[in-house]
């Protein structure tokens, strides 16, 4: 029985704006504008006749097939069309062509504690939660205190989840997602939430649903995850699929195509350097300290990252930082400023030391973040930087196999006999 | 659990096939929308000293500076009423409207994050939003009944078009509400009118004034305003003398059902470009 089945599904977003949002004025210039556009265009031929605003397949040509109980992981860099397609399955966007049917009563998953309100107790959220989940009151009811139990947060009940931590608020939330009985089950990113013992929770958790004869499709960065819960993967790129099959063979695959490295990124026209009114990218690079060493990258040199910013206001404070990936997807460290400084407008340089001995060999991304006002980020570059870390032979021993860990410290030892 | 042993298949494609309001889809969640009105019930009033009390003092704030200022300019045409009641009976419903309107007006925009991440008939945000602002309106209505206990005025068998009347404000919220919500979507112009035109809106209603000083010429476009209708309505439901105000209830409801049914074409008509929108 086939539980999701896709025809050439596609999605267009039309971008090259910079705010998000249309005025009634852009509207009414435009529709204006539009008689004339319509009569330029029967002189031009329609293929010529191109639309002056630009477009973005985020999905092209989709087709896929999946059977009921089957577990199907998605993967692919951040702009894959990933979350899109799992969108477009739980029909909160329409594509612009093509043709999906979905046998079975659907659960989807795309953030958690969506609707989740702070003023409102945790037992309240429960129900609202659930509810915007899909699920009816009785079913909550029925398990409720699974729910509870499974959250961790029985004490805090009756408390405003506003004076939840953190931590306390996603697994609320995760909770009453997790309990969701559909037979289809979407998953987007929602792992990565929570501290370590609760995404082991959670991932448990899935894959019960998994082998439980549920369809999941589960979008996730996780490699590693992916590869524990799922018979079946498919690749995406750019909207298109690249690969699919067994989720080992895809995984491999995308890994030895993500190993190509982009260690220097440079922007000398700011209008398409990735940014905004506030602040622009100019440059960012990865490179080893020292200029002795001649570009390779092992897990014993040090770096240095830099990146070159455009600051278009006047003081305007603001940190920097990064996030570092591996390969598995997983959030090796996050460093920045957290001092909040005022910097004049003009040309600034960042530069920033990652000490040798501390990564990994594997392939590593690097995601550049700014924030102001402590934690509002005005830009988010994912993928900035790509760098493969090389294995180094010093250090290992006897042993050559692959060595296990997100980062590798030289950790000094000492031995002392005692008798 | 529903029954799983015939699942329909759900089918997604880009353009709409027909126009339906899909009513067994809303029934299906007529929990959430209990939820949802539920949820904006118990956070309006969260973290105010006064709680539920702000439901009956906005009204009776404006209806007293109303008497205060404006009082004794139609002194002696407040249509038999005392002014005070007059006023304050007036602002009642006309609470109920303008709460309803933009709330709903605004509601997408404050679901934001759940109509991008979640799935639902669209149709159920206004929906509660409207569905809220009648808890507002029965309690400023106990206190009417006050009101009118004080000034000794006991109702006739005119009251029993109450709930029709209060029917009519809430759909003509509604289908306001329709079109500003899914216009807000894309147009964030919206949000600044919303607050202008109820303000111009309460001034072409006969809130503060009697009907009878809009001179004759004007009084078929004034009756356009579906609100007028409304509050004459209301007014005369109380008040139980003198003729009804048939005519002008008929336009009100003629007006409402064109609003109600064109906003929900609209609107279904857009929905599906919310999430990629908002």
């Amino acid at each position: 029985m086939v539980a999701i089945s896709c025809e050439g599904i596609g999605k267009r977003y039309r971008i090259g704006r910079e705010e998000r949002y249309r005025t009634l004025r852009d509207a009414l210039t435009e529709f204006a504008r539009a008689p004339f556009r319509r009569g330029a265009s029967l002189w031009r031929s329609p293929a010529s006749a191109s639309d002056p605003k630009p477009e973005l397949w985020a999905l092209k040509d989709l087709c896929l097939e999946v059977k009921h109980g089957e577990v199907l992981g998605i993967i692919g860099r951040n702009g894959a069309g990933k979350s899109t397609l799992l969108k477009i399955l739980s029909r909160i966007t329409k594509p612009t062509e093509g043709r999906a049917e979905i046998r079975g009563r659907v659960g989807s998953l795309l953030e958690v504690g969506a609707g989740v309100h702070p003023e409102l107790t945790g037992r309240e959220n429960i129900y609202l939660n659930g509810s915007i989940l899909g699920m009816t009151r009785r079913e909550i009811d029925r398990r409720f205190d699974e729910i509870v139990e499974f959250s961790e947060c029985g004490r805090l009940l009756d408390t405003p989840m506003k004076h939840y931590s953190s931590g306390m608020y996603v697994r609320l939330a995760f909770a009453v997602a997790a309990h969701l009985e559909t037979e289809i089950l979407f998953v987007d990113e929602v792992l990565s939430v929570g501290d370590v013992a609760f995404q082991d929770k959670c991932l448990g958790r899935m894959k019960q649903a998994a082998g439980g004869g549920r369809t999941v499709l589960f979008v996730s960065h996780n490699l590693l995850a992916i590869q524990a819960l799922c018979q079946r993967a498919l690749w995406l790129d750019r909207g298109r699929v690249i690969a699919e099959g067994r989720s080992a063979a895809v995984i491999s695959d995308y890994l030895s195509h993500v190993r190509t490295s982009t260690t220097e990124v440079f922007y000398e026209d700011p209008t398409k350097a990735p940014g905004n009114n506030v602040v622009r990218l100019r440059r960012a690079s990865v490179r080893p300290l020292s200029e002795s060493n001649s570009g390779s990258i092992t897990v014993r040199t040090p770096l240095l990252i830099e990146f070159e910013l455009w600051n278009r206001k006047v003081d305007l404070r603001f940190d920097y930082g990064f996030n570092l990936y591996n390969e598995y997807g997983i959030l090796v460290f996050n460093t920045g400023t957290v001092d909040c400084r005022s910097y004049p407008a003009g040309l600034i340089r960042a530069s920033g030391q990652i000490p040798g001995d501390l990564l990994n060999a594997g392939v590593h991304r690097i995601e550049l973040l700014v924030s102001q006002n402590e934690n509002e980020l005005i830009l988010v570059c994912p993928d900035l930087l790509t760098f493969e870390v090389g294995d180094s032979l010093s250090l290992r021993g006897c042993f050559y196999g692959e060595w296990p860990g997100a980062v590798r410290p030289n950790i000094c030892w000492t031995t002392e006999v005692l008798g | 659990m529903h029954n799983t042993g015939a699942t329909a298949a759900v089918i997604i494609r880009g353009a709409k096939s027909s126009w339906s309001l899909e009513p067994r889809e809303l029934w299906q969640h007529r929990e959430l929308l209990y939820f949802l009105a539920w949820r904006d019930i118990k956070v309006r009033y969260k973290q105010t000293v006064l709680g539920l009390a702000w439901v009956v003092i906005q009204p009776l704030a404006i209806a007293l500076s109303l008497s205060l200022f404006l009082g004794r300019l139609v002194k002696g045409s407040s249509e038999g009423l005392p002014y005070p009641l007059f006023a304050y009976s007036a602002m009642v419903i006309w609470q109920l409207f303008a709460n309803a309107f933009t709330d709903s007006s605004n509601s997408l925009l404050a679901n934001e994050r759940l109509i991008t991440k979640v799935y639902f008939p669209r149709l159920l945000v206004p929906l509660s939003a409207v569905l809220a602002s009648l808890l507002d309106f029965s309690i400023s209505l106990l206190v009417l009944a006050l009101f009118l206990g004080y000034y000794r005025i006991t109702p006739t068998l005119a009251i029993a078009i109450l709930p029709l009347v209060v029917l009519l404000a809430v759909l003509i919220a509604l289908g306001v509400g329709l079109w500003l919500a899914a216009l807000n979507v894309k147009y964030r112009d919206v949000r600044y009118t919303i607050g202008f035109l109820a303000q111009f809106w309460f001034l072409a209603t006969p809130i503060a004034y009697p009907t009878s000083v809009v001179p004759d010429r004007w009084r078929v476009w004034y009756g356009l305003n579906p609100l007028v209708g409304v509050v004459e309505g209301f007014r005369w439901a109380l008040r139980g003398a003198g003729a009804a105000p048939l005519s002008l209830l008929a336009v009100s409801a003629c007006v409402a059902v064109a609003i109600l049914m064109s906003g929900l074409y609209y609107f279904r008509r857009t929905e599906d470009t919310f999430a990629d929108f908002i």
